[in-house]
Protein backbone atom coordinates (compact mmCIF):
# COMPACT_ATOMS: atom_id res chain seq x y z
CA UNK A 1 0.00 0.00 0.00
CA UNK A 2 2.87 2.48 0.97
CA UNK A 3 4.65 1.40 -2.32
CA UNK A 4 1.31 2.09 -4.30
CA UNK A 5 0.83 5.41 -2.98
CA UNK A 6 4.62 6.72 -3.39
CA UNK A 7 4.71 5.48 -7.24
CA UNK A 8 1.21 7.18 -7.58
CA UNK A 9 2.82 10.60 -5.76
CA UNK A 10 5.60 10.37 -8.25
CA UNK A 11 3.38 10.02 -11.22
CA UNK A 12 1.45 13.11 -9.73
CA UNK A 13 4.29 15.38 -9.80
CA UNK A 14 5.53 14.06 -13.26
CA UNK A 15 2.45 14.72 -14.96
CA UNK A 16 1.86 18.34 -13.20
CA UNK A 17 4.98 19.39 -15.17
CA UNK A 18 4.08 17.19 -18.59
CA UNK A 19 0.38 17.42 -18.14
CA UNK A 20 -0.94 20.06 -16.47
CA UNK A 21 -4.06 19.36 -17.71
CA UNK A 22 -4.83 15.90 -16.17
CA UNK A 23 -6.95 14.57 -13.98
CA UNK A 24 -6.63 10.98 -11.84
CA UNK A 25 -9.51 9.40 -11.20
CA UNK A 26 -10.23 6.17 -9.19
CA UNK A 27 -11.85 3.39 -9.88
CA UNK A 28 -15.29 4.71 -8.48
CA UNK A 29 -14.66 7.55 -10.82
CA UNK A 30 -14.02 10.34 -8.68
CA UNK A 31 -11.20 12.92 -9.29
CA UNK A 32 -7.63 11.54 -7.22
CA UNK A 33 -5.38 14.37 -8.58
CA UNK A 34 -5.63 17.38 -10.59
CA UNK A 35 -3.37 18.79 -12.92
CA UNK A 36 -2.44 22.59 -11.07
CA UNK A 37 -4.05 23.97 -14.89
CA UNK A 38 -7.04 22.00 -14.88
CA UNK A 39 -7.42 23.01 -11.07
CA UNK A 40 -6.92 26.58 -12.17
CA UNK A 41 -9.88 26.22 -14.94
CA UNK A 42 -12.64 25.11 -12.01
CA UNK A 43 -13.84 27.88 -10.21
CA UNK A 44 -16.28 25.88 -7.58
CA UNK A 45 -13.59 24.89 -5.71
CA UNK A 46 -11.19 22.11 -4.97
CA UNK A 47 -11.81 19.24 -7.97
CA UNK A 48 -10.20 16.53 -5.60
CA UNK A 49 -12.83 13.99 -4.37
CA UNK A 50 -16.19 15.07 -7.20
CA UNK A 51 -17.21 12.68 -9.52
CA UNK A 52 -15.55 13.46 -12.51
CA UNK A 53 -18.82 13.14 -14.84
CA UNK A 54 -20.22 15.83 -12.26
CA UNK A 55 -18.10 18.36 -12.77
CA UNK A 56 -17.54 17.23 -17.13
CA UNK A 57 -20.02 17.01 -19.79
CA UNK A 58 -19.25 14.41 -22.26
CA UNK A 59 -20.36 15.28 -25.62
CA UNK A 60 -18.57 12.62 -27.47
CA UNK A 61 -19.12 9.57 -27.30
CA UNK A 62 -22.41 9.80 -25.83
CA UNK A 63 -24.19 8.23 -22.84
CA UNK A 64 -21.27 7.67 -20.84
CA UNK A 65 -22.67 7.50 -17.29
CA UNK A 66 -20.22 4.78 -15.49
CA UNK A 67 -16.51 4.22 -14.26
CA UNK A 68 -16.88 1.48 -15.97
CA UNK A 69 -18.27 3.28 -19.13
CA UNK A 70 -15.43 5.74 -19.17
CA UNK A 71 -13.00 3.26 -18.78
CA UNK A 72 -14.54 1.19 -22.35
CA UNK A 73 -13.70 4.89 -24.26
CA UNK A 74 -10.46 3.91 -23.21
CA UNK A 75 -7.84 5.80 -26.46
CA UNK A 76 -10.74 7.24 -27.87
CA UNK A 77 -10.41 11.09 -28.86
CA UNK A 78 -13.16 12.88 -26.37
CA UNK A 79 -15.36 15.69 -26.38
CA UNK A 80 -16.09 17.36 -23.12
CA UNK A 81 -16.64 20.61 -21.57
CA UNK A 82 -17.36 22.20 -17.84
CA UNK A 83 -21.07 21.59 -16.42
CA UNK A 84 -20.48 25.26 -15.23
CA UNK A 85 -19.76 28.46 -16.61
CA UNK A 86 -18.39 29.37 -19.36
CA UNK A 87 -19.28 25.76 -20.02
CA UNK A 88 -15.22 25.91 -21.74
CA UNK A 89 -15.24 23.64 -24.61
CA UNK A 90 -12.26 20.31 -23.98
CA UNK A 91 -10.98 17.48 -25.86
CA UNK A 92 -9.40 14.55 -23.76
CA UNK A 93 -7.94 11.27 -23.73
CA UNK A 94 -8.09 8.69 -21.55
CA UNK A 95 -5.23 5.78 -20.41
CA UNK A 96 -5.87 3.09 -17.63
CA UNK A 97 -3.30 4.07 -15.05
CA UNK A 98 -0.71 1.75 -14.01
CA UNK A 99 -2.59 1.59 -10.55
CA UNK A 100 -5.43 -1.30 -11.27
CA UNK A 101 -8.32 0.49 -11.97
CA UNK A 102 -7.12 4.04 -12.00
CA UNK A 103 -7.66 5.84 -14.77
CA UNK A 104 -5.99 9.19 -15.97
CA UNK A 105 -7.21 11.87 -18.95
CA UNK A 106 -5.53 14.27 -20.01
CA UNK A 107 -7.50 17.42 -21.49
CA UNK A 108 -6.81 20.46 -23.89
CA UNK A 109 -8.67 23.59 -25.10
CA UNK A 110 -8.52 22.16 -28.76
CA UNK A 111 -10.16 24.91 -30.77
CA UNK A 112 -11.59 26.96 -27.77
CA UNK A 113 -7.90 27.90 -26.95
CA UNK A 114 -7.87 31.64 -27.47
CA UNK A 115 -11.54 32.16 -25.35
CA UNK A 116 -9.94 29.61 -22.73
CA UNK A 117 -7.16 32.17 -21.90
CA UNK A 118 -8.84 34.92 -21.47
CA UNK A 119 -11.68 33.49 -19.95
CA UNK A 120 -9.00 31.76 -16.98
CA UNK A 121 -6.61 34.55 -17.80
CA UNK A 122 -3.81 31.89 -17.91
CA UNK A 123 -0.15 32.25 -18.48
CA UNK A 124 2.43 30.84 -20.14
CA UNK A 125 3.47 29.00 -17.23
CA UNK A 126 -0.08 27.27 -17.20
CA UNK A 127 0.90 25.31 -20.27
CA UNK A 128 4.08 22.81 -20.88
CA UNK A 129 7.40 23.78 -21.85
CA UNK A 130 6.49 21.67 -24.54
CA UNK A 131 3.16 23.12 -25.65
CA UNK A 132 2.68 25.03 -28.84
CA UNK A 133 -0.38 27.13 -27.15
CA UNK A 134 1.53 30.01 -26.45
CA UNK A 135 3.15 30.17 -29.97
CA UNK A 136 -0.13 29.58 -31.58
CA UNK A 137 -1.67 32.66 -29.59
CA UNK A 138 1.36 33.85 -30.94
CA UNK A 139 0.64 33.43 -34.42
CA UNK A 140 -3.21 34.15 -33.97
CA UNK A 141 -2.33 37.72 -32.96
CA UNK A 142 1.07 37.79 -35.50
CA UNK A 143 -1.13 36.60 -38.63
CA UNK A 144 -4.71 39.05 -37.23
CA UNK A 145 -2.21 41.77 -37.60
CA UNK A 146 -1.11 40.83 -40.62
CA UNK A 147 -4.24 40.33 -42.24
CA UNK A 148 -5.86 43.79 -40.59
CA UNK A 149 -2.60 45.38 -42.64
CA UNK A 150 -3.82 43.67 -45.76
CA UNK A 151 -7.24 44.52 -45.29
CA UNK A 152 -6.32 48.57 -44.93
CA UNK A 153 -4.34 48.20 -48.21
CA UNK A 154 -6.71 46.29 -50.12
CA UNK A 155 -9.34 49.19 -49.00
CA UNK A 156 -6.81 51.46 -49.87
CA UNK A 157 -6.29 49.73 -53.33
CA UNK A 158 -10.26 49.34 -53.68
CA UNK A 159 -10.53 53.61 -53.15
CA UNK A 160 -7.64 54.06 -55.82
CA UNK A 161 -9.82 51.67 -58.38
CA UNK A 162 -12.50 53.64 -57.66
CA UNK A 163 -11.45 56.80 -58.01
CA UNK A 164 -9.47 55.24 -61.37
CA UNK A 165 -12.12 54.61 -63.05
CA UNK A 166 -14.11 58.11 -62.10
CA UNK A 167 -11.03 59.31 -63.96
CA UNK A 168 -11.19 56.75 -66.72
CA UNK A 169 -12.26 58.53 -70.45
CA UNK A 170 -13.40 55.54 -71.68
CA UNK A 171 -16.74 53.69 -72.03
CA UNK A 172 -15.78 49.84 -71.22
CA UNK A 173 -18.18 48.26 -73.01
CA UNK A 174 -17.59 49.62 -76.21
CA UNK A 175 -14.59 51.17 -76.41
CA UNK A 176 -15.71 54.29 -77.00
CA UNK A 177 -15.12 57.65 -75.23
CA UNK A 178 -17.23 58.38 -72.34
CA UNK A 179 -19.29 61.48 -71.26
CA UNK A 180 -16.10 62.71 -69.21
CA UNK A 181 -13.97 62.23 -72.31
CA UNK A 182 -16.38 64.14 -74.48
CA UNK A 183 -16.76 66.74 -72.21
CA UNK A 184 -13.19 67.45 -72.39
CA UNK A 185 -13.09 67.64 -76.17
CA UNK A 186 -15.97 69.81 -76.31
CA UNK A 187 -14.27 72.54 -74.17
CA UNK A 188 -11.08 72.08 -76.01
CA UNK A 189 -13.03 72.19 -79.29
CA UNK A 190 -14.87 74.97 -77.98
CA UNK A 191 -11.59 77.30 -76.99
CA UNK A 192 -10.40 76.96 -80.07
CA UNK A 193 -11.08 78.65 -83.36
CA UNK A 194 -11.65 75.50 -85.32
CA UNK A 195 -15.63 74.96 -86.54
CA UNK A 196 -16.92 71.80 -85.91
CA UNK A 197 -20.29 69.68 -86.21
CA UNK A 198 -21.53 67.90 -83.54
CA UNK A 199 -24.24 64.72 -83.76
CA UNK A 200 -26.67 63.67 -81.30
CA UNK A 201 -27.02 60.10 -81.96
CA UNK A 202 -30.36 57.81 -80.35
CA UNK A 203 -30.98 54.74 -80.93
CA UNK A 204 -34.60 53.51 -81.99
CA UNK A 205 -36.10 50.03 -80.94
CA UNK A 206 -32.28 49.41 -78.68
CA UNK A 207 -34.90 48.92 -75.71
CA UNK A 208 -37.08 45.95 -77.09
CA UNK A 209 -34.09 44.52 -77.81
CA UNK A 210 -32.91 44.21 -73.92
CA UNK A 211 -36.31 43.41 -73.43
CA UNK A 212 -36.94 40.53 -75.37
CA UNK A 213 -33.15 39.22 -75.79
CA UNK A 214 -31.53 40.06 -72.69
CA UNK A 215 -28.69 42.44 -72.12
CA UNK A 216 -26.39 40.06 -73.70
CA UNK A 217 -27.68 40.72 -76.71
CA UNK A 218 -27.76 44.56 -75.84
CA UNK A 219 -24.61 44.65 -74.96
CA UNK A 220 -23.69 42.82 -78.48
CA UNK A 221 -25.88 45.20 -80.27
CA UNK A 222 -24.01 48.36 -78.71
CA UNK A 223 -20.60 46.49 -79.43
CA UNK A 224 -21.34 46.53 -83.01
CA UNK A 225 -22.94 49.72 -83.32
CA UNK A 226 -19.59 50.94 -81.62
CA UNK A 227 -17.75 49.27 -84.81
CA UNK A 228 -19.90 50.88 -87.30
CA UNK A 229 -19.28 54.72 -86.05
CA UNK A 230 -15.94 53.82 -86.07
CA UNK A 231 -15.80 52.44 -89.60
CA UNK A 232 -17.94 55.26 -90.99
CA UNK A 233 -15.90 58.39 -89.47
CA UNK A 234 -12.96 59.74 -89.47
CA UNK A 235 -9.43 58.71 -87.14
CA UNK A 236 -9.63 62.51 -85.88
CA UNK A 237 -13.65 62.13 -85.09
CA UNK A 238 -14.48 61.80 -81.39
CA UNK A 239 -17.18 59.24 -80.41
CA UNK A 240 -18.84 59.02 -77.43
CA UNK A 241 -20.76 57.12 -75.50
CA UNK A 242 -22.68 59.22 -73.51
CA UNK A 243 -25.61 57.56 -71.97
CA UNK A 244 -27.16 53.92 -72.49
CA UNK A 245 -28.19 54.46 -76.05
CA UNK A 246 -26.91 57.52 -77.16
CA UNK A 247 -24.05 59.13 -78.62
CA UNK A 248 -22.30 61.96 -79.49
CA UNK A 249 -20.10 62.53 -82.35
CA UNK A 250 -17.71 65.71 -82.92
CA UNK A 251 -15.98 65.95 -86.07
CA UNK A 252 -13.31 69.14 -86.05
CA UNK A 253 -13.26 71.25 -89.04
CA UNK A 254 -16.50 69.61 -90.46
CA UNK A 255 -19.25 71.81 -91.67
CA UNK A 256 -20.15 70.49 -94.92
CA UNK A 257 -23.73 70.08 -94.86
CA UNK A 258 -23.57 67.65 -97.77
CA UNK A 259 -20.84 65.79 -96.14
CA UNK A 260 -22.53 65.38 -92.57
CA UNK A 261 -25.66 64.61 -94.37
CA UNK A 262 -24.04 61.41 -96.15
CA UNK A 263 -22.10 60.09 -92.94
CA UNK A 264 -25.25 60.67 -90.80
CA UNK A 265 -27.61 58.60 -93.03
CA UNK A 266 -24.96 56.03 -94.34
CA UNK A 267 -24.27 55.40 -90.31
CA UNK A 268 -28.39 55.22 -89.98
CA UNK A 269 -28.33 52.39 -92.73
CA UNK A 270 -25.87 50.42 -91.17
CA UNK A 271 -27.44 50.14 -88.00
CA UNK A 272 -30.99 49.13 -89.21
CA UNK A 273 -29.05 46.13 -90.77
CA UNK A 274 -30.02 43.18 -88.71
CA UNK A 275 -27.70 42.25 -86.16
CA UNK A 276 -27.44 38.34 -85.74
CA UNK A 277 -26.79 37.11 -82.11
CA UNK A 278 -27.04 33.87 -80.60
CA UNK A 279 -29.81 32.31 -83.50
CA UNK A 280 -31.83 35.60 -83.21
CA UNK A 281 -31.71 38.70 -84.93
CA UNK A 282 -31.70 42.18 -83.44
CA UNK A 283 -33.41 45.61 -85.02
CA UNK A 284 -32.73 48.40 -84.69
CA UNK A 285 -32.31 52.11 -86.00
CA UNK A 286 -31.34 55.30 -85.24
CA UNK A 287 -32.38 59.07 -85.22
CA UNK A 288 -29.80 61.86 -85.61
CA UNK A 289 -29.78 65.75 -84.80
CA UNK A 290 -27.10 67.89 -85.83
CA UNK A 291 -25.46 70.85 -85.17
CA UNK A 292 -22.80 72.90 -86.23
CA UNK A 293 -20.50 75.42 -84.30
CA UNK A 294 -20.21 77.41 -86.81
CA UNK A 295 -23.71 78.82 -86.88
CA UNK A 296 -23.14 80.35 -83.44
CA UNK A 297 -21.53 83.30 -82.95
CA UNK A 298 -20.26 82.18 -79.49
CA UNK A 299 -21.52 78.71 -79.25
CA UNK A 300 -21.71 76.81 -75.41
CA UNK A 301 -21.83 73.69 -74.90
CA UNK A 302 -25.02 73.40 -73.07
CA UNK A 303 -26.69 75.77 -76.42
CA UNK A 304 -25.33 73.09 -78.80
CA UNK A 305 -26.29 70.30 -76.95
CA UNK A 306 -29.93 71.67 -76.52
CA UNK A 307 -30.54 72.83 -80.06
CA UNK A 308 -28.91 69.26 -81.29
CA UNK A 309 -31.43 67.87 -78.94
CA UNK A 310 -34.15 69.48 -80.35
CA UNK A 311 -33.16 68.38 -83.77
CA UNK A 312 -32.89 64.51 -82.69
CA UNK A 313 -36.44 65.18 -81.39
CA UNK A 314 -37.51 66.14 -84.55
CA UNK A 315 -36.00 63.30 -86.26
CA UNK A 316 -38.19 61.16 -83.94
CA UNK A 317 -40.79 63.25 -84.46
CA UNK A 318 -40.47 62.45 -88.34
CA UNK A 319 -40.89 58.64 -88.04
CA UNK A 320 -37.33 57.77 -86.79
CA UNK A 321 -34.21 56.74 -88.76
CA UNK A 322 -34.26 60.27 -89.77
CA UNK A 323 -31.52 63.01 -89.51
CA UNK A 324 -31.59 66.51 -89.25
CA UNK A 325 -29.47 69.48 -88.54
CA UNK A 326 -30.63 72.00 -86.17
CA UNK A 327 -32.63 75.39 -87.14
CA UNK A 328 -34.28 77.72 -84.93
CA UNK A 329 -37.66 77.05 -86.99
CA UNK A 330 -37.65 73.48 -85.45
CA UNK A 331 -38.76 75.25 -81.96
CA UNK A 332 -41.22 76.32 -83.42
CA UNK A 333 -42.95 72.71 -83.55
CA UNK A 334 -43.69 73.13 -79.44
CA UNK A 335 -43.54 68.71 -79.84
CA UNK A 336 -39.54 69.58 -80.87
CA UNK A 337 -38.47 71.07 -77.61
CA UNK A 338 -39.63 67.46 -75.68
CA UNK A 339 -38.62 63.94 -75.85
CA UNK A 340 -41.19 61.91 -78.13
CA UNK A 341 -43.55 60.01 -75.33
CA UNK A 342 -42.70 56.92 -73.84
CA UNK A 343 -38.91 58.10 -74.03
CA UNK A 344 -36.77 57.68 -70.33
CA UNK A 345 -36.98 61.07 -68.14
CA UNK A 346 -33.45 60.79 -68.14
CA UNK A 347 -33.11 60.58 -71.64
CA UNK A 348 -34.78 64.02 -71.73
CA UNK A 349 -32.38 66.20 -69.58
CA UNK A 350 -28.98 64.52 -71.39
CA UNK A 351 -26.96 67.02 -72.33
CA UNK B 1 12.99 46.87 -48.15
CA UNK B 2 10.05 45.63 -47.37
CA UNK B 3 6.61 48.26 -46.53
CA UNK B 4 6.72 47.39 -43.05
CA UNK B 5 10.26 48.41 -42.48
CA UNK B 6 9.24 52.05 -44.02
CA UNK B 7 5.92 52.55 -41.86
CA UNK B 8 7.88 51.79 -38.51
CA UNK B 9 9.88 54.57 -39.86
CA UNK B 10 7.23 56.81 -40.80
CA UNK B 11 4.87 55.91 -38.15
CA UNK B 12 7.92 57.16 -35.48
CA UNK B 13 8.27 60.52 -37.44
CA UNK B 14 4.66 61.09 -37.45
CA UNK B 15 3.11 59.75 -33.75
CA UNK B 16 6.60 60.87 -31.76
CA UNK B 17 7.18 64.45 -33.79
CA UNK B 18 3.62 65.29 -35.96
CA UNK B 19 2.46 65.27 -39.33
CA UNK B 20 4.32 68.44 -40.53
CA UNK B 21 7.36 67.14 -39.76
CA UNK B 22 6.55 64.07 -41.34
CA UNK B 23 5.73 66.12 -44.36
CA UNK B 24 9.02 67.81 -44.11
CA UNK B 25 10.65 64.43 -44.39
CA UNK B 26 9.06 63.11 -47.48
CA UNK B 27 9.48 66.51 -49.32
CA UNK B 28 13.09 66.31 -48.36
CA UNK B 29 13.53 62.47 -49.35
CA UNK B 30 11.76 63.28 -52.52
CA UNK B 31 9.07 60.71 -52.15
CA UNK B 32 6.04 60.98 -54.48
CA UNK B 33 3.79 59.97 -52.08
CA UNK B 34 2.56 60.75 -48.29
CA UNK B 35 2.75 57.51 -46.41
CA UNK B 36 3.98 54.13 -46.85
CA UNK B 37 2.02 51.06 -47.78
CA UNK B 38 2.69 48.59 -44.92
CA UNK B 39 2.43 45.98 -47.06
CA UNK B 40 3.87 46.42 -50.36
CA UNK B 41 7.84 46.48 -51.16
CA UNK B 42 9.85 49.75 -51.82
CA UNK B 43 13.16 50.23 -53.43
CA UNK B 44 15.81 50.11 -50.80
CA UNK B 45 17.30 53.47 -51.69
CA UNK B 46 14.31 54.86 -50.89
CA UNK B 47 14.45 53.78 -47.25
CA UNK B 48 17.69 55.06 -46.79
CA UNK B 49 16.73 58.76 -48.43
CA UNK B 50 13.74 58.50 -45.49
CA UNK B 51 16.08 57.45 -43.26
CA UNK B 52 18.85 60.20 -44.17
CA UNK B 53 16.01 62.95 -44.54
CA UNK B 54 14.41 62.37 -40.82
CA UNK B 55 18.01 62.65 -39.33
CA UNK B 56 17.82 65.69 -40.70
CA UNK B 57 14.85 67.14 -40.24
CA UNK B 58 15.51 66.46 -36.87
CA UNK B 59 18.56 67.62 -36.74
CA UNK B 60 19.63 64.49 -34.64
CA UNK B 61 22.50 61.67 -35.49
CA UNK B 62 20.79 58.65 -37.39
CA UNK B 63 22.25 56.23 -34.49
CA UNK B 64 20.21 58.12 -32.58
CA UNK B 65 17.19 58.26 -34.78
CA UNK B 66 17.57 54.68 -35.35
CA UNK B 67 17.95 53.35 -31.34
CA UNK B 68 14.83 56.28 -30.92
CA UNK B 69 13.03 54.03 -33.67
CA UNK B 70 13.38 50.73 -31.77
CA UNK B 71 12.17 52.42 -28.09
CA UNK B 72 9.52 53.89 -30.37
CA UNK B 73 8.68 50.25 -31.53
CA UNK B 74 7.90 48.77 -28.29
CA UNK B 75 6.45 51.66 -25.71
CA UNK B 76 4.43 53.68 -28.45
CA UNK B 77 0.67 52.60 -27.90
CA UNK B 78 0.15 52.63 -31.63
CA UNK B 79 2.08 50.15 -32.41
CA UNK B 80 1.05 47.58 -28.41
CA UNK B 81 0.92 44.93 -31.10
CA UNK B 82 4.26 44.51 -32.11
CA UNK B 83 5.29 44.50 -28.61
CA UNK B 84 2.88 41.84 -27.23
CA UNK B 85 4.21 39.98 -30.12
CA UNK B 86 7.33 40.62 -28.85
CA UNK B 87 6.66 39.57 -25.29
CA UNK B 88 5.44 36.22 -26.36
CA UNK B 89 8.88 35.22 -26.84
CA UNK B 90 9.32 34.81 -23.25
CA UNK B 91 8.21 34.59 -19.60
CA UNK B 92 11.28 37.01 -18.51
CA UNK B 93 13.90 39.10 -20.08
CA UNK B 94 16.57 36.43 -20.19
CA UNK B 95 13.80 34.02 -21.48
CA UNK B 96 13.09 36.98 -24.54
CA UNK B 97 16.96 37.11 -25.17
CA UNK B 98 17.08 33.48 -25.80
CA UNK B 99 14.05 33.80 -27.72
CA UNK B 100 16.05 36.79 -30.56
CA UNK B 101 17.61 33.52 -31.60
CA UNK B 102 14.58 32.79 -33.53
CA UNK B 103 13.22 36.19 -34.00
CA UNK B 104 13.56 35.87 -37.94
CA UNK B 105 12.08 32.98 -38.45
CA UNK B 106 8.82 33.93 -36.27
CA UNK B 107 8.60 37.26 -38.04
CA UNK B 108 8.80 35.08 -41.15
CA UNK B 109 5.78 32.81 -40.22
CA UNK B 110 3.85 35.96 -39.65
CA UNK B 111 4.92 37.92 -42.81
CA UNK B 112 6.27 35.85 -45.05
CA UNK B 113 8.20 38.01 -47.36
CA UNK B 114 9.94 40.30 -44.44
CA UNK B 115 12.78 39.23 -44.15
CA UNK B 116 14.61 40.26 -40.77
CA UNK B 117 18.51 40.45 -40.41
CA UNK B 118 19.66 36.92 -38.38
CA UNK B 119 20.63 38.06 -34.56
CA UNK B 120 22.23 35.43 -32.05
CA UNK B 121 22.26 35.23 -28.45
CA UNK B 122 26.35 35.05 -26.91
CA UNK B 123 26.43 33.55 -23.61
CA UNK B 124 29.27 34.63 -21.33
CA UNK B 125 27.95 33.89 -17.80
CA UNK B 126 24.46 33.98 -16.78
CA UNK B 127 24.03 37.99 -16.70
CA UNK B 128 26.17 38.81 -19.42
CA UNK B 129 25.26 38.66 -23.03
CA UNK B 130 26.25 39.30 -26.48
CA UNK B 131 23.92 40.11 -29.09
CA UNK B 132 25.40 39.50 -32.50
CA UNK B 133 23.62 40.77 -35.65
CA UNK B 134 24.65 40.52 -39.26
CA UNK B 135 22.99 42.79 -41.35
CA UNK B 136 23.32 44.49 -44.65
CA UNK B 137 21.18 47.16 -42.81
CA UNK B 138 23.45 49.47 -42.03
CA UNK B 139 22.44 50.52 -38.49
CA UNK B 140 19.88 48.13 -37.46
CA UNK B 141 22.09 47.14 -34.37
CA UNK B 142 21.23 50.85 -32.75
CA UNK B 143 17.78 49.73 -33.37
CA UNK B 144 18.40 46.54 -31.72
CA UNK B 145 19.67 48.40 -28.80
CA UNK B 146 16.61 50.85 -28.69
CA UNK B 147 13.99 47.90 -28.71
CA UNK B 148 16.17 45.99 -26.27
CA UNK B 149 15.92 49.00 -23.85
CA UNK B 150 12.69 49.22 -24.02
CA UNK B 151 11.88 45.26 -23.85
CA UNK B 152 13.99 45.70 -20.32
CA UNK B 153 11.54 48.15 -18.99
CA UNK B 154 8.84 46.07 -20.05
CA UNK B 155 9.67 42.93 -18.12
CA UNK B 156 10.70 45.19 -15.03
CA UNK B 157 14.49 44.15 -15.87
CA UNK B 158 17.48 46.40 -14.87
CA UNK B 159 20.14 46.08 -16.99
CA UNK B 160 22.97 47.79 -19.01
CA UNK B 161 22.81 47.79 -22.82
CA UNK B 162 25.77 49.17 -24.76
CA UNK B 163 26.45 49.26 -28.72
CA UNK B 164 29.74 47.91 -29.06
CA UNK B 165 30.71 48.70 -32.42
CA UNK B 166 30.34 47.01 -35.61
CA UNK B 167 31.74 46.54 -38.81
CA UNK B 168 31.32 44.51 -42.41
CA UNK B 169 28.07 43.73 -41.69
CA UNK B 170 28.42 42.82 -38.19
CA UNK B 171 27.39 44.58 -35.37
CA UNK B 172 27.38 43.79 -31.40
CA UNK B 173 25.48 44.95 -28.41
CA UNK B 174 26.66 43.72 -24.65
CA UNK B 175 24.04 43.43 -22.64
CA UNK B 176 24.56 43.09 -18.48
CA UNK B 177 21.64 42.16 -16.37
CA UNK B 178 21.89 43.69 -12.90
CA UNK B 179 18.26 42.54 -11.58
CA UNK B 180 15.77 40.43 -13.80
CA UNK B 181 12.70 41.49 -11.59
CA UNK B 182 13.72 45.22 -10.62
CA UNK B 183 10.26 46.55 -11.32
CA UNK B 184 6.97 45.54 -12.08
CA UNK B 185 7.35 45.98 -15.69
CA UNK B 186 4.28 46.16 -17.87
CA UNK B 187 1.58 43.93 -17.45
CA UNK B 188 1.19 40.89 -20.27
CA UNK B 189 -2.05 39.40 -20.78
CA UNK B 190 -1.29 36.02 -23.07
CA UNK B 191 -5.18 36.13 -24.49
CA UNK B 192 -5.81 39.79 -24.32
CA UNK B 193 -7.43 41.25 -26.88
CA UNK B 194 -5.81 43.64 -29.42
CA UNK B 195 -6.65 47.11 -29.75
Amino acid sequence: MTQRTKNSADLDTVLDVLCPMHVTLDATGHIRHAGPTLQKLYTEGDLIGRRFLEVFELNRPRAIATMTELLSVCGVKLHLQFRNAPRTGLKGILVVGPEPDEAIINLSFGISILDGVRDYALTSADFAATDLTVEMLYLIEAKSAAMEASRTLNLRLQGAMIAAEEQAFTDTLTGLKNRRAMDHVLSRMLGSDEPFALMHLDLDFFKAVNDTLGHAAGDHVLQKVARIMVDETRDVDTISRVGGDEFVLIFPGLTDHATLERVALRVISLLEEPIPFEGAMCKISASIGTVLSSDYDDPTAEQLFADADVALYASKHAGRACHRFYVDELRDNVQNTKPPTGRDAHQAKAG
Amino acid sequence: MHGLINRAIECFVRDTYGEDRWGDVTRLAGLSFTGFEAMLRYDDYITENVLNATSEVLDRPQNEVLEDIGTYLVSHPNVEGLRRLLRFGGVNFVEFLHSLDDLSDRVRLAVSDLDLPRVELREHSLNHFSLICQSEIKGYGFVLLGLLRAMADDYGALAILEYQGGGQGVENISIMLIESSYSDGRLFELGARSA
